[in-house]
C-alpha cells in the first residue's frame, strides 16, 4: 500500500463534482475535509432520486409510497449499523455529532450525575464535547476534569488511571482522532479502564468514522457520536450508537412525534429503541444520503481509505517541515494520527496563511478549530489546518506547500 | 505589489504602534473575534475629554493588528465624543485596502473595543 496516496484512491476524483471547479482558472485544491468532506456524485444521486421517486413521510403511512420511504431510511440505517459494527436498534439518528454527544449529556447525564460526580474530558476536545458537559455538570453539582495533553498532542494513560482511582468518575468523554492534533486516541484501552472503574464512556468519532475501520461492538465503548457530513455524507444527520442497556433506562431527550408508544393526558410511554430518541419527522433523504456514503466508503474498502490517509499524512509532514519558521503540532508519527495537520508559522498569522493559500484555490482552515481550550494549551490563537479524504493525492500536498512558500514571500520573511 | 498586503498594511503588522499597555488608565476593554479566537484590548488616558494616550493590546492577523496601529495615530487626540460617532468606513478608509466580508471583523476588531471602552456598546461597527 506504500504508493496509494501517489494518485487519489482507484480515481475516486472524478465522483466529487465540486472537485472539478477552478477559482480564476485554478483547480479547486481542497484540503478541508475535516471541517466537512466533499460529496460523490453517488449520494447526490441517491438524495435527488429519493425527493424525486420515493418521497413520504416514514413509519406511518399504509401506502406503497410510505412503504418505500420507510423502507429506503430503515435500509439506510441497517447499512450504516453494518458500517460501524453496529446493531441498528441501538443506531439513533440525530442532526450531527453535536446532537449525539448533547443527547447523552441531557438523557444520560441528567439521571445519572449528581453532586460530587466526575465527568471527565480532555484538553484536545472539540467544544461539541466539553459544552454539553460543562452544561449539565453545572445542573446537577458534577465536577468536569480535564486530562492534558503532551507535547506531542497525546494523552497519558498513567493520568487517566490517577483519575479514576479518584473513584467519583461517571463518564470519560473523548475524541477517537483530533481535529485539531489529528491525535489518534487509544479509545479501546480508555473505555476499557474507564469500566474497570465503574464509568462510561463516550467517543468523539467525528473524525474517526470517516477515515479509518471503526468496529464499535470490538471498541468497547459505550456511546460513539459522529456525523455524516464528514464522512461524505450529507449535512443534517449524525449518528449515536449506545450500548441498549443504558439506551433501554435512559428517558428520552427531545419529546414529540414518533418517539411515543402512548400518549395519555398526564403522561405517555415511550417507543421503542432505537425510535424513543428520534422525536419529530426524521432526516429521511440524508439517512438515504449517509446510506449511500457508507456504501461508497465500503466499496472503497476502509481499510484503504485509513492507508491512503496515512501515506498522505506522512508525506504532508515531510514536504511541511520544509518551510521555514514552520511548528507542526501533534503526534510526528503518521501512524499514531488521522488525516489532519495543523501548523502554525512565526510571523504569520494563520488568517493570513488561508487568505494567501485561497488565492491558489488552496481551501485550508484557520482559526481555533472549535478548540479554544486546546488552543490555550497549544499557546496559540489559531492555528491553520490542512485535512485529507480520498479524493486527495499528494499534489495536493505540493500545491499546500507552495502556496506557504508563496505567503512567506508576501511577508517578506 | 500585494493588493491586500501592502508595505505599509505588513509595516504596521511587524512594528504595530501605540501596543502595550498603560498604567493608570480612565477607560479599558477587552474583545475577540469569535470566529477566529483573535483577541484584542485597549487602555485608554483621558484628558479634557480627549484621547489623550492609548494602547492597544492581544494578538490577531496583520488586518486586525494594522488596523489598531494605524487607526491608533488618528485616535491619539481625538474627542471622546467623536470616537463614540466613529463607524466601519471610517477604520476601512483608513486602512486603505479592499476588505473582504470574510475579513471585515479583522478589519473592525480595534474600533469595537475603543467604542466599548468609551460607549460601552461592544456591538460591532456598522
Amino acid at each position: 500500500m506504500a504508493a496509494v496516496a501517489t494518485q487519489p484512491l482507484v480515481d475516486v476524483r472524478a465522483d466529487f463534482p465540486v472537485l472539478q471547479r477552478t477559482f480564476d482558472g485554478k483547480p479547486v485544491v481542497f484540503l478541508d475535509s475535516a471541517a466537512t468532506a466533499q460529496k460523490p456524485v453517488q449520494v447526490i444521486d441517491a438524495m435527488s432520486a429519493y425527493y424525486r421517486t420515493s418521497n413520504s413521510n416514514v413509519h406511518r403511512g399504509v401506502y406503497a409510497l410510505a412503504r418505500e420511504a420507510t423502507d429506503l431510511f430503515e435500509g439506510a440505517r441497517k447499512r450504516v449499523a453494518a458500517f460501524a459494527g453496529a446493531d441498528p436498534a441501538t443506531t439513533i439518528f440525530t442532526g450531527n455529532a453535536s446532537g449525539a454527544i448533547n443527547l447523552v449529556a441531557y438523557s444520560w447525564g441528567r439521571t445519572n450525575l449528581g453532586p460530587g460526580d466526575v465527568v471527565v474530558v480532555t484538553h484536545m476536545e472539540h467544544h461539541s464535547n466539553i459544552v454539553p458537559w460543562q452544561l449539565v455538570c453545572a445542573e446537577r453539582g458534577a465536577r468536569l476534569r480535564y486530562l492534558s495533553t503532551s507535547e506531542t498532542g497525546e494523552l497519558s494513560l498513567d493520568e487517566l488511571d490517577e483519575v479514576l482511582d479518584g473513584g467519583s468518575v461517571k463518564l470519560v468523554a473523548v475524541a477517537h482522532v483530533s481535529n485539531v492534533l489529528g491525535t489518534l486516541n487509544p479509545v479501546e484501552e480508555i473505555a476499557a479502564r474507564a469500566r474497570t472503574a465503574g464509568a462510561v464512556t463516550l467517543v468523539d468519532g467525528a473524525q474517526a468514522m470517516p477515515q479509518m475501520p471503526v468496529d464499535i461492538d470490538r471498541l468497547g465503548a459505550d456511546f460513539y457520536a459522529w456525523t455524516a457530513h464528514k464522512a461524505l455524507g450529507p449535512t443534517g444527520i449524525g449518528v449515536l450508537h449506545g450500548r441498549r442497556e443504558l439506551l433501554e433506562t435512559m428517558p428520552p431527550f427531545i419529546a414529540g412525534g414518533h418517539m411515543i408508544s402512548r400518549v395519555d393526558l398526564e403522561s405517555s410511554s415511550w417507543n421503542e429503541l432505537p425510535w424513543k430518541f428520534e422525536a419529530g419527522t426524521s432526516p429521511i433523504a440524508e439517512a438515504v444520503g449517509l446510506g449511500a456514503a457508507v456504501d461508497y466508503l465500503r466499496a472503497v474498502g476502509m481499510d484503504r481509505v485509513r492507508a491512503h490517509e496515512r501515506e498522505l499524512t506522512a508525506y504532508a509532514l515531510e514536504r511541511l517541515a520544509e518551510v521555514d519558521d514552520i511548528r507542526i503540532f501533534g503526534p510526528l508519527d503518521a501512524e499514531r494520527r488521522g488525516g489532519v495537520v495543523s501548523f502554525a508559522i512565526d510571523g504569520i498569522h494563520a488568517h493570513d496563511i488561508a487568505e494567501i493559500c485561497d488565492r491558489e484555490a488552496v481551501c485550508i482552515r484557520a482559526g481555533h478549530h472549535c478548540a479554544q481550550p486546546l488552543m490555550r494549551t497549544l499557546g496559540v490563537a489559531a492555528t491553520a489546518r490542512a485535512s485529507f479524504h480520498v479524493y486527495n493525492s499528494r499534489d495536493d500536498v505540493d500545491a499546500l506547500v507552495s502556496a506557504l512558500q508563496a505567503a512567506r514571500k508576501v511577508f517578506e520573511l | 505589489m500585494d493588493a491586500l498586503y501592502r508595505d505599509y498594511i505588513l509595516e504596521h503588522y511587524k512594528n504595530p504602534r501605540n501596543f502595550g499597555e498603560l498604567e493608570p488608565h480612565d477607560l479599558d476593554f477587552h474583545d475577540h473575534n469569535p470566529l477566529c479566537g483573535d483577541e484584542l484590548g485597549v487602555h485608554i488616558v483621558v484628558e479634557d475629554g480627549k484621547v489623550a494616550d492609548l494602547r492597544f493590546h492581544g494578538q490577531g492577523c496583520a488586518i486586525s493588528q494594522a488596523a489598531a496601529s494605524i487607526t491608533s495615530e488618528e485616535l491619539i487626540g481625538m474627542p471622546v465624543a467623536e470616537v463614540e460617532r466613529l463607524g466601519a468606513d471610517w477604520v476601512i478608509d483608513q486602512l486603505g485596502i479592499d476588505i473582504s466580508p470574510t475579513r471585515r471583523k479583522c478589519a473592525l476588531l480595534s474600533l469595537k473595543v475603543m467604542r466599548g471602552a468609551t460607549t460601552g456598546d461592544a456591538s460591532w461597527p456598522d
